[in-house]
This record gives structure tokens, C-alpha cells and sequence, in this order.
């Protein structure tokens, strides 16, 4: 392996890298009132990147010729999908951010700090380096350099209470499902000798001992935390809830995707070998999740907590993917990541254009009441993410579900799949309420402020994607998916 | 057939009707929803018209591979292309009797309606298991918010009722959709109806789609989302719900439970009697003492469906044949049951029977309407129910004289609750003054109501037009259930001719006894 091969892997996360501290400079130059040009350029330096991973990901990469760094790291055709997702979603974030800090939404530190950006890409270093890791101290680099910049952006309105309480919570939990990780690191490495996942694979195979049965939950667990995965969810709602809606918009879709696909890069490539072991835990967690986050958010009134309840319902269909264990599995998992990514990005963009007259954010049910009247685009909007989320078809979110579905039955788990379907009605409850609200009630005539053309360009993307058209996108889709996922189960 | 994609043509035009009502002011929308539907039901009679009976089986087909896990595959068979007729039929009256009733949000309102009729059509054209469902479930949206926003006072509860019911229903259908593709290998209709489950597995699949057609059909005791739902719809929503909606459940049956589980059919043949049976006398006792019109006609209609119920599990031609007629023939009656119901609605704005009384003296052509179609609705000859009931229950008393008993009180119960009825609204001393001030059918209104009482009677008089198309699609089906279908108890054997005189001179005895037995 020479550096020149290794190097060329990472092209993107160098660029990105570089970019980051170039920025970080400036900001420490000009301070934060070049912030929306900061913002602006992180945004550039995240689509070059993006742009980078195309004949990678187009070509489905996989083999030896994806190990750099002596087998750190492997850049294969899931990690390019997985990078994708994580650049896409980020500059979603970043290009709702200006408009927000500048509100009064962001309380009295106007303005946007020329930091956010930075961290935003620091944190897609992060969790690039996450997806294509090939060892658990890369993993373990990746994830920390992702936390700690989640950390900061979560409290980034430094005289918020909410916002501090988020970072500050965030923070705590965090640090804690680390060291759960480590711990199970720790001891796989005691018991296979290596950090390597390849190696810890091998060192595996056979029976498995408790100590290493002890190191796999363990493991899990903290992955878990990471996705905010039933029984590890608690903190998801408070952070979302305090967190900046951009940061939360930014929370629940690129640190989401980063994690589950390191979590289904560990369970196939380091435990591949036991799947026995994992298995019943996925499935515990993906129904426990499903129906938690259903359950969850139906006495919420604040819309962000309800959002946070709902990706943790849907964390619980992703992990359904996982929890088949097999190649359409993860393939299918793919999908449900991408569509996931867009309806998530397409609602918090969606809930940051509820402005009152002055511009400030509207987050409960009560500001939304009779939206269709005053609103009608922008509750059009919501409705098709909504119907989306719930699952029904046409819209893109029932495709999501098909798929997950249509690998849980193939490979035979039909009850399983059964008893996770008929939960999803109970997550359709609240759903079908956000359109009630909108629809059904007298308006309540508070949401009257403009939103920018950024959000505009966003809402209309996602939900042209979201609504039936985006049928025509589920071939390449799932092709690449395919693709992606092949990558994964070539040690198997 | 010619190039031209004729149903994805039809699904097209509301489509592009329902896109331009979204932006068109109130009066724009009405006309654009208006041309469109007409323009759909001009289509649909092309459709009628170039359908070639004794042809193909499957006709109008079309195919793309559009999307990756299903693909865009039409076509329709004679149940289908009734089924579509009765949807592209009642669709414009439906906009009609909002023309006035709607006066909020118009244009959304239309475009849902027509989103409606879209998914309506695709439903009954899909070709592919998938796509069936997409469109099945599709459905559910514009039918919450049309329920939701132009419902009555109870329109919230009866909205989220009709949601949740009919979507739990139909999630397990999708499991065993997806089992099925699965093991078939396909999700191509024709060729699931001829793959043959193993029986083991058809007892689950059968409960899984009977869990989605029984809500949707609605059996009792799945209906109680009905009532409400029609309550609180508006007219045009009550007409659209009874008319096709509730026709999705038994073209699920005949197009999926039947033939693609037939040894499971035959096994809970015995529970979908009993549940019909109970539907028939319990709904109709309920709709005895309704104090609402709506829900009266609402309870009605789970006792007529329980009709269809039985027929359809009848695994005879007359039981099937009956079926369809009764499900046409209840689309058209019970929808324009509901259209009387709002005409007098929009005039006086409540529902109570108490209301009213006397009609027939100030609106006289009103009362002539109201009276041909609750003498439908009870199955006088001459009219469309007749035909339909007559059919099925002779289909069912070959399999079960006790079952055919049973439903018959339904005929008879059914003339008790609409007869007294009509009683009340259009007869009587006109005790209310402001029911008495009430003018008659408008022009309009005219429109709405004359088409429905013709095609009703045409049914009624001539049902070969209707029942040709589909006859060959019946037998197909009669012959995949022959293996299955339960031994009746009716011990249909010709007797002896007592006399010469009696009888029609014959040779080929034999062939006459079995000839007779079939008639029956």
C-alpha cells in the first residue's frame, strides 16, 4: 500500500479538510461577518466533494483496491453511498442556516457565527472517516471528531438556555455511549488480539465466548446510542427540541446515516460471522424503536420533539433492513436511508419556514392550526411529507417501507415484518394529526413572516422528490443501492 | 387493440384536471372538474365501446417498466371495465351535486375528487400486485381530506376513523403481497390469479387480504367506521364512498381472494356467511331506528354489501354474476340515495328524518325520484336491485338454504326500514313549514338524478348490456373454483315428468337434466 494510493482515496475528506481549516482562517480573520460567504463555500467544497464520489460510486468500488492506510480505512462503493447521503444533507443545512441565525429565531445573538459552517464540515470529516472505516480506531476517530463537532453546534446559540441544555445533554450521553463503545472495543480487542476489523472477524469466527458475546452488546449499544435507537433514545427529543432547527435538520439526517451505515458495516464485516448473536438484537431494538418512537410522539406539542419521535420510528424501519441480514437486506436499508434523508431534510426546512411576523420560529401544533388556508404551498408541502412518513403511497415514503418490507419477507421473517407493519398504523396517528391541524382547523393566523429563496429551492426539491414523481428515481435508486450494498458482503 | 394507451389516457385527464383546479379560482375549478370528468366518462364509454366481448381476456393492456420492484401494468377484464364505467359514471354527478353545497376551498376540493377518480380507475386497471396497492391505498388521502376539511361537525373523529381502519386493514395485505411475489415470483396479476398457493399458506394469505376487504367492503363488525364516515362526509363524498369505495372490497374478492386462494375461499366460505348473515339482519334492524338519513342509508349499505358478500361466496355463476350486479346496481342506488338525501339537505340543512314530511305535495318530481330509487334500493322487479339480489341469493341457496333464508329477510327488512323511510320525508301531513316551503328539483339537480334513475332501470329491464362483458371472466373464474367450491345442500335433481302433457317433447334426456340443473 503506498501513500499515493492512500491518499487518492481520501480526496474528498482532504478537500474537505482543507477546506475547513482554509475557512476556520478566514473566520478568524474577518470574524463572523463573512459567515454567509463561509457558508457559502463550505457548501461549494461539500458539492466538489460530492462530485468526486460520482465514478466511485457510479463504478460500485469494491476489493483490495479500497484499503488505504494498511487497512484503516476501505472506501468501497457502501462508504461512497453512505458519503453521498452525509454531503447532501449537510448542505441542506447549511443553506437554511443564514436565514435562521439572522431571525430572531436565534434569540439575542443574531447573525450567524462563522464557525457553524466550519463545524458542519469538520463534522462530514467525521463522518466520512466513520463510514469508511476499516478498524475501531479509525471508527473511533471518526465518530468522536463527528460528536465533538455535534456538541458545539447543538449549543451554538451561546445565550439560549434550550440550545445550552441541548450541547450540554448532547454532550453527556454522548460521552457516555463512547465509553460504552470503547469498553466493548476494549474487550473485543482482548479477545481477538486486533482492531482490525478483518482480523476481529476472524478472531470471531466459531463459538462465541461471553467476554466477546459482552464485547458485541456492548458495541451495539453504543451504536446504538448514536442512532438513537430504542432502549438508547432519550436524549434524541430534548436535544432536537433545544437544538437550532438547522442543526437539528442537520442532526436528524447526516450523523443518522453516518451511524447506521457504520452499524451495518460493523454488524456484516466485524460480527458477519455471528450473525446469530446480533440478530435478535436488531430485531429487538428495530420493533422497540418502531413502536417507542410511535408511541412517543403522540402526546407531543412541540413539532421538533414530534420530529425527533419520528426518526426514531424511523431508525426502527431502517434497523428492520439490517435486522434481514442479507445483501437486499442492507440494499434495501439504502434506499430507506436516501428517502429518509430527503423527507427529514424536507420537513425541518419545512418547520423552519413557519415565521411569525417577526420572523421568529412557530413550533407547536397551535401555530399551525388551519396552515392551508394562510400557508396553502407550504402546507402542501407538509402534507406530502407527512403522508410521506406515515408510509403511504404514492408518495415516496411508501416506497421506503415496500422495500424494507419486501426483504424482511423474502428472507422469511413474515411475522416479524407483520407485527412492524402493523405498528407503522399506530406512527400514522400522529402523521394523519399534523394534517388535521393544517387541514382541518380554524387558522390560527400567527405564521404570516417570508421565508427565503433557499428554503424555497429546498421545500420544492425535496417534495418533488418525496411525491409520486419521485417513482422515476427508484431504478437508478436502488441500482446503486445494490450496488453499494454488494460492496458490504464482499468479505462475506 | 390500437396504440393508443386508452386507461392511462383516462387516468391522465382528471390528473391534468386536478393539477389546473389546485390553482383555478372557484367557478374555473367547478367547470375544469366538470369537463374533465365528462371527458373521462367519454372515454370510458370509448373504453365500453372497443371492448371486444368473447375476446381476450385481458384487454387494453399496457405496459412499462417504470419503476424498480413493480411496473406500470394496465389492463382490465369485463369486472374491471363495469367497475370503471360505474366510477367514470357517477364521478360527474358527483361534481354536480357540489356545484353549490362547496363553497369553501372549491378548488382543492375538486382537485381531490379528481385525484380520487384517478386512483379509482388505476385501482381497477392495475395489472401489477404492487401498483394495485399503491392505488388502493392511495386512496385513503384525498378521501381524509375530503372527509376532514368539507365534512360535518363530527367530521375529525369520522376522519381519523376511516384512516386508521382502513390502513390497518390494508398493512397486512401488503405482508402478504409481498410473501406471495415472493414465492410466485411475480407480481403480475393474470398470472397469480392461475398460480396455485400452497393450501397451507392460502389460509393466512386469505385472512390477510379479507383483514383489508372486509374494512373496506365493510363486513360487519368492521363497519362501524362506515356510518360515521358518510355522516360526516359531504354529499359528493358519501356518493363516491358507497358508490366505488366500498366496491374496492369486493373487487378484492373476486380479484384476489377467489381466485388466487381458492381452497382457502371455500374454507371460510362459512365465516364470511356468518358474518354476512348477521351484516343482513343486524344492520337492517339498526337501520330501522336511524333518526338520520345518512346513516340510515350507511347501515343499508352494509346490509346490501353482505348481499355481495354471500354471492360472491357463493362459487356458482348466478352467486357471482349477482354479486357484480348488486355491487353496480348499489353503487348507482345508494348513491343516488345519498344525492336525495343532499338535495333536501342543501335546502334545509339537517339530516333528521323529523325534520322533513309531506315532500311529495311541494316537491313532487323529488318524490318521484326519491321513491324510484328506495324501490331499488328494496329490489322491486323492473329496477337494478332486483336483478342483482335475485341472482345472488339463488346462487347462494345452492350451496346453503339456511344462508339464502337468512338474506332474504334483508329484502324484506330492507323494504320495512325504506319504506318507512320514505314515508316519513316524502308522505304524511307536511308538519314543518320550512320542509313545506321547500322548492323542487332544480335543473341541475335534474341532471344529477335522471341519469342514475335510467341506467337503473336499464339494469333493471335489459342486465344482459352489464352482464355480457363480464361473462366470460365469471365463467374463467366459476372454472378455477369448480375444484374447491363446498358441496351445497341443495338437492337439486329433476324429478320425473309426471305427464306427457306438462312436458316439452324431448330425446336427449340426459342433457335436459342437467340443463335444468344449471338454470337454477
Amino acid at each position: 500500500m503506498d501513500f499515493a494510493h492512500s491518499f487518492g482515496l481520501i480526496i474528498p475528506d482532504l478537500l474537505l479538510s482543507v477546506s475547513g481549516l482554509v475557512l476556520l482562517l478566514v473566520v478568524a480573520w474577518s470574524g463572523d461577518k463573512g459567515a454567509r460567504q463561509i457558508a457559502i463555500g463550505a457548501a461549494a467544497a461539500l458539492f466538489v466533494a460530492g462530485f468526486l464520489l460520482v465514478p466511485g460510486l457510479h463504478g460500485g468500488a469494491e476489493g483490495p483496491a479500497t484499503l488505504g492506510f494498511g487497512g484503516l480505512i476501505k472506501v468501497d462503493g457502501f462508504a461512497l453511498f453512505a458519503k453521498a447521503l452525509i454531503y447532501l444533507s449537510a448542505i441542506g443545512a447549511l443553506m437554511v442556516a443564514p436565514a435562521f441565525f439572522a431571525s430572531p429565531a436565534a434569540g439575542s445573538e443574531r447573525g450567524m457565527r462563522g464557525e457553524y459552517p466550519v463545524l458542519v464540515l469538520f463534522a462530514c470529516v467525521g463522518m466520512g472517516l466513520m463510514v469508511s472505516a476499516n478498524d475501531f480506531m479509525s471508527l473511533y476517530l471518526g465518530l468522536e471528531l463527528n460528536s465533538l463537532s455535534a456538541y458545539v453546534l447543538a449549543a451554538i446559540l451561546r445565550r439560549d438556555a434550550r440550545s445550552g441544555e441541548a450541547g450540554l445533554k448532547y454532550f453527556v450521553l454522548g460521552a457516555l455511549a463512547s465509553g460504552i463503545l470503547l469498553y466493548g472495543m476494549s474487550l473485543l480487542y482482548g479477545f481477538t488480539g486486533s482492531t482490525g476489523f478483518a482480523a476481529v472477524r476472524a478472531g470471531l469466527s466459531g463459538e462465541l465466548g461471553y467476554g466477546a458475546l459482552f464485547g458485541v452488546i456492548f458495541v451495539l449499544s453504543g451504536l446504538a446510542f448514536k442512532i438513537s435507537a430504542v432502549p438508547f433514545h432519550m436524549w434524541t427529543p430534548d436535544v432536537y427540541e433545544g437544538a437550532p432547527t438547522p442543526v437539528t435538520a442537520f442532526f436528524a439526517t447526516a450523523p443518522k446515516v453516518a451511524a447506521v451505515a457504520l452499524t451495518a458495516r460493523v454488524v456484516f464485516e466485524v460480527f458477519g460471522a455471528q450473525v446469530a448473536a446480533w440478530q435478535q438484537i436488531v430485531m429487538f431494538t428495530a420493533l422497540a424503536s418502531i413502536i417507542f418512537g410511535a408511541l412517543g410522539a403522540i402526546g407531543q406539542e412541540n413539532l421538533k420533539r414530534l420530529l425527533a419521535y419520528s426518526s426514531i420510528n424511523n431508525i426502527g424501519f431502517i434497523l428492520l433492513g439490517l435486522a434481514v441480514a442479507n445483501h437486499s437486506g442492507a440494499a434495501a436499508m439504502l434506499v430507506y436511508l436516501f428517502i429518509y434523508v430527503v423527507m427529514s431534510l424536507g420537513s425541518f426546512v419545512a418547520l423552519l419556514m413557519l415565521r411569525g411576523e417577526d420572523g421568529s420560529l412557530m413550533e407547536t401544533f397551535a401555530d399551525i392550526r388551519g396552515l392551508s388556508i394562510t400557508r396553502p404551498a407550504l402546507a402542501a408541502a407538509l402534507l406530502i411529507f407527512m403522508f410521506s412518513l406515515a408510509g403511504i403511497p404514492p408518495l415516496l415514503g411508501f416506497y421506503a417501507k415496500f422495500v424494507v418490507f419486501q426483504a424482511t419477507v423474502e428472507a422469511g421473517l413474515v411475522a416479524f415484518g407483520a407485527i412492524a407493519i402493523a405498528a407503522s398504523v399506530i406512527g400514522a396517528f400522529y402523521y394523519i394529526k399534523f394534517v388535521k391541524v393544517m387541514f382541518f382547523d380554524p387558522p390560527a393566523g400567527v405564521i404570516t413572516g417570508r421565508s427565503g429563496a433557499a428554503h424555497w429551492v429546498l421545500l420544492g426539491l425535496t417534495a418533488v422528490i418525496v411525491s409520486p414523481l419521485g417513482y422515476f428515481l427508484t431504478r437508478s435508486l436502488s441500482d446503486l443501492a445494490d450496488k453499494a450494498a454488494s460492496a458490504l458482503f464482499l468479505a462475506v | 387493440m390500437e396504440g393508443l394507451p386508452l386507461l392511462s389516457l383516462m387516468m391522465l385527464v382528471p390528473l391534468m384536471g386536478a393539477l389546473l383546479c389546485l390553482f383555478a379560482g372557484a367557478q374555473a375549478a367547478r367547470l375544469i372538474a366538470l369537463v374533465a370528468t365528462l371527458v373521462t366518462f367519454l372515454l370510458g364509454l370509448v373504453l365500453w365501446s372497443g371492448y371486444e366481448i368473447g375476446g381476450p381476456q385481458w384487454q387494453f393492456t399496457e405496459r412499462a417498466e417504470l419503476f424498480a420492484g413493480f411496473a406500470w401494468a394496465l389492463g382490465i377484464d369485463g369486472i374491471a371495465l363495469m367497475l370503471i364505467l360505474l366510477s367514470v359514471f357517477l364521478m360527474p354527478i358527483c361534481i354536480l351535486a357540489s356545484w353549490e353545497a362547496i363553497d369553501k376551498r372549491v378548488g382543492e376540493y375538486m382537485a381531490a375528487f379528481l385525484f380520487m377518480e384517478v386512483l379509482m380507475i388505476g385501482t381497477f386497471a392495475a395489472q401489477d400486485l404492487f401498483l394495485f396497492y399503491v392505488f388502493f391505498e392511495a386512496g385513503l388521502i384525498p378521501m381524509y381530506l375530503i372527509i376532514g376539511v368539507w365534512g360535518g361537525d363530527n367530521r375529525i373523529y369520522a376522519s381519523y376513523k376511516f384512516f386508521l381502519y382502513t390502513l390497518l386493514g390494508s398493512v397486512l395485505m401488503l405482508i402478504a403481497m409481498l410473501w406471495m411475489v415472493a414465492e410466485a415470483g411475480t407480481s403480475d396479476i393474470p398470472t397469480l390469479m392461475q398460480y396455485d398457493f400452497p393450501p397451507q399458506a392460502q389460509t393466512w394469505l386469505w385472512l390477510a387480504f379479507f383483514a383489508s376487504f372486509a374494512v373496506k367492503v365493510p363486513m360487519w363488525p368492521f363497519h362501524t367506521w362506515l356510518p360515521d364516515a358518510h355522516v360526516q362526509a359531504p354529499t359528493a363524498g358519501s356518493v363516491i364512498l358507497a358508490g366505488v369505495l366500498l366496491k374496492l372490497g369486493g373487487y378484492g374478492f373476486i380479484r384476489f381472494s377467489l381466485p388466487m386462494f381458492p381452497e382457502a375461499s371455500a374454507q371460510f366460505a362459512w365465516l364470511v356467511f356468518a358474518l354476512s348473515m348477521v351484516a343482513v339482519v343486524y344492520t337492517s334492524l339498526v337501520a330501522l331506528v336511524q333518526a338520520d338519513m345518512k346513516k340510515l342509508i350507511a347501515y343499508s349499505s352494509v346490509a346490501h354489501m353482505a348481499i355481495v358478500t354471500v354471492g360472491l361466496f357463493a362459487f356458482n355463476v348466478q352467486g357471482l354474476e349477482g354479486a357484480m350486479i348488486v355491487m353496480l346496481s348499489h353503487g348507482l342506488v345508494s348513491g343516488a340515495l345519498f344525492l336525495c338525501v343532499g338535495v333536501i339537505y342543501d335546502r334545509l340543512h339537517t339530516r333528521e328524518i323529523a325534520r322533513y314530511g309531506g315532500l311529495a305535495t311541494n316537491m313532487p318530481y323529488y318524490a318521484l325520484f326519491f321513491l324510484l330509487f328506495t324501490m331499488a334500493s328494496i329490489g322491486l322487479p323492473g329496477t337494478s336491485g332486483f336483478v342483482g339480489e335475485f341472482l345472488s341469493l339463488a346462487g347462494i341457496y345452492q350451496i346453503s338454504s339456511t344462508v339464502a333464508l337468512v338474506c332474504t329477510t334483508g329484502i324484506i327488512l330492507g323494504a320495512a326500514y325504506m319504506l318507512y323511510l320514505y314515508r316519513r320525508v316524502a308522505f304524511g301531513a307536511q308538519s314543518n313549514a320550512d320542509a313545506a316551503a321547500m322548492p323542487d328539483i332544480t335543473a341541475r339537480e335534474w341532471a344529477m338524478m335522471a341519469p342514475i334513475a335510467a341506467a337503473v332501470l336499464w339494469m333493471g329491464v335489459y342486465p344482459e348490456t352489464f352482464l355480457a362483458p363480464m361473462r366470460a371472466d365469471i365463467a374463467a373464474l366459476d372454472a378455477r373454483l369448480a375444484a374447491a367450491a363446498p358441496k351445497g345442500d341443495a338437492q337439486l335433481a329433476a324429478g320425473a315428468p309426471r305427464g306427457p302433457a306438462n312436458a316439452i317433447e324431448h330425446h336427449q334426456s340426459a342433457d335436459h337434466a342437467s340443463a335444468k340443473e344449471g338454470a337454477h
